[in-house]
């Protein structure tokens, strides 16, 4: 190694600098326009709290989250348990510290999943495109004329519940909307004359697309990502509130909410739907702050 | 413009064919043993293997998949006969038609009274652009988008029907009252107000978006050059012309609308087909949860294409025959 023509090393070195001032520079860019918006700053501090929450739940828990104590049911908010106890006599608070883990988890997963599925099919539709683009997009269209929420309930009920099948029951029906965008992106892109080179010195499709033409499609893909997080973590709320989502002791920030559907243990015991509502409103309201500001930031063409 | 329509019509038909599909492909997914709703647990007497393969014959589940395709298929196509409920052998069918008016009354009046709303919101967003209600309207419609429709049931129920009893609680209409309008109203209102509330946040913003974008076009600018009043401007030159992509949005809203009217009937105890679509996932009625689906994702269907020819009939701009 000691031998290795030094010339040739300090050049190597740097060709990376430069890359590495490269991209610091373009990130560098993407986070001034993002600091512009502070919504989408507020949004993104409070969402790195609620995932701190999720990570150190353990340690900032104060009780057990899947220990019942039925002696202890229905308890306001007091200094023992800061956002009460719930009709099995459960730590809200726990509870909903690692609800966070479980409701974030299942989007974050769910979302890579819808993700890779979309990103895969509508390149396919939009690089292929004629007939096979047709057929592709009228699926599509299929789908998006089905009421999600009957394709999810369906899926569900179909499946026995668990975390994975959740992430799956979210995933399934859920890339539509991001195949839709990439389609367009890849329409459009699939045309410039960087894309007729490559092809020109015979590379392969798989390459033209993963190389040349998706690189340029990541700004949308990102943000079209960020916001599909917060309609996971909507339709899992509402999975898990009927019951067909996550299955407790395992706690959910939708299946905290279960026992609301008797609607007298809301009248009585307000605090047990406050806490799980809480972090979901704020959650998704952060995370569709974050997506708004990155579509500002890393494209300024895009607009709603 | 009559080429257009029937376009547009045959168009839809192949995507029906595909839901059709989906919706078959996912009943026939579906676990369970067919022939079992007709054990009597009850009786002593277990039907033998032989009793099974002639009801499984019967019923045709032991035929290949395209075959019960094509039998679902012609029975739905040329009777209307979307199968028999696993849990009582009434038609599918029939329990929809029962059913439907609670819910078409209920979204009919969620959409109705999300426009009346939303419009003037967004107009006034986009007149008075980074006034205060400005904000508190952007601040409205980010909370509606983010707040999930079974939550906002949940708060609507308790704040209005049990902590200030505005509204009733529960139900379509009270006791031994069946022609009652004002009765009807009373027990529509809280569910159809809390329907409304995700749809107002989109089509405000989008009326918002829609009237700014207008408002820069030449033609105000002309109307104003020719020394209109400012409301003339705005209600007679540019509202008109912002509404026009209010139609797709209400189409475009419709599944999502489906979804929420599931919660709303379940917590309201209203009787459409949401809360029979809910009371058949849990008992598995696969029959009639694939009944209500494809109604839904035909309504749907429908309601995009009508949007479509209202669209092209409203302006003039697009053109017909070319997509």
């Amino acid at each position: 190694m000691s031998l290795a023509n030094p010339k040739i090393e300090s050049s190597n070195q740097i060709v990376q600098d430069e890359k590495q001032l490269k991209i610091q520079s373009r990130a560098a860019v993407v986070w001034k326009r993002y600091k512009k918006n502070k919504l989408a700053v507020a949004g993104l501090i409070i969402f790195s709290l609620i995932v701190l929450i999720a990570v150190f739940a353990p340690l900032l828990s104060p009780h057990k989250p899947d220990v019942y104590d039925i002696l202890n049911s229905n308890i306001a908010p007091n200094k023992e348990f800061p956002f009460g106890t719930d009709a099995q006599g459960g730590d809200i608070m726990s509870r909903s510290f690692y609800g966070a883990r479980i409701s974030l988890g299942v989007a974050f997963l769910a979302m890579i999943c819808t993700v890779t599925i979309g990103v895969i099919y509508g390149s396919a539709a939009g690089f292929f495109g004629g007939k096979i683009d047709n057929v592709m997009m009228r699926i599509i269209d299929a789908i998006q004329s089905i009421p999600t929420f009957f394709l999810l309930l369906i899926v569900a009920s179909i499946m026995v519940p668990s975390i994975l099948s959740t992430v799956l029951v979210l995933s399934v029906f859920g890339w539509t909307g991001m195949a839709r965008i990439v389609r367009g992106e890849i329409l459009s892109l699939k045309t410039r004359d960087y894309v007729e080179a490559a092809r020109a010195t015979g590379e392969t499709n798989r390459s033209i697309i993963f190389y040349h033409i998706l690189p340029n499609a990541i700004a949308p893909i990102i943000v079209i990502a960020t916001l599909d997080v917060a309609s996971i973590i909507l339709s899992e709320s509402a999975l898990s509130f009927l019951g067909l989502g996550i299955q407790p002791p395992t706690p959910s920030w939708g299946n905290m909410l279960t026992a609301a559907q008797d609607l007298t243990s809301i009248i009585d015991y307000t605090w047990t739907i406050i806490a799980p509502g809480a972090f979901i409103i704020i959650t998704v309201l952060c995370v569709n702050f974050i997506g708004d500001g990155l579509r500002d930031a890393l494209d300024p063409r895009m607009k709603q | 413009m009559f080429e257009y329509i029937v376009k547009r019509t045959l168009q839809a038909i192949p995507l029906l064919f595909i839901i059709s599909i989906i919706s078959f492909a996912l009943m026939t997914l579906s676990p369970g043993d067919p022939t079992a709703i007709y054990e009597n647990p009850e009786a002593n007497t277990k039907s033998t293997p032989q009793d099974k393969a002639k009801l499984e014959a019967r019923l045709g589940v032991n035929q290949p998949i395209y075959v019960q395709y094509y039998k679902w298929m012609k029975l739905l196509v040329t009777e209307g006969n979307l199968g028999y409920s696993f849990e009582d052998g009434q038609p599918v069918t029939q329990k929809i038609v029962d059913r439907i008016p609670a819910t078409l009354t209920l979204m009919g009046t969620a959409i109705i009274l999300s426009i009346l709303i939303a419009i003037p919101i967004g107009v006034y967003s986009a007149v008075k652009q980074y006034s205060k209600l400005d904000y508190f309207f952007t601040a409205y419609s980010f909370l509606g988008i983010a707040v999930p429709s079974f939550f906002i049931a949940l708060l609507a129920i308790l704040i209005f029907s049990v902590k200030l009893r505005w509204f009733p609680v529960s139900g379509m209409r009270s006791v031994y009252s069946h022609l009652d309008l004002w009765d009807r109203i009373y027990h529509l209102a809280l569910p159809a107000l809390t329907l409304a509330f995700g749809l107002i946040a989109t089509k405000s913003r989008f009326m918002r978006s829609s009237m700014l974008e207008v408002i820069k076009q030449d033609y105000v600018r002309t109307a104003r050059a020719k020394g209109l009043s400012e409301r003339k401007v705005i209600f007679k030159h540019a509202l008109r012309n912002a509404l026009i992509p209010i139609i797709t949005i209400i189409a475009l809203q419709l599944p999502n609308l489906f979804g929420g009217a599931l919660f709303i009937e379940q917590l309201f105890a209203w009787p459409g087909m949401g809360r029979l679509s809910i009371n058949a996932i849990f008992i598995r009625d696969y029959q009639v949860i694939m009944g209500t689906t494809m109604i839904a994702a035909i309504l749907v269907v429908i309601a995009n294409l009508v949007a479509d020819i209202l669209y092209a009939i409203i302006d003039p701009r697009i053109k017909f025959g070319k997509n």
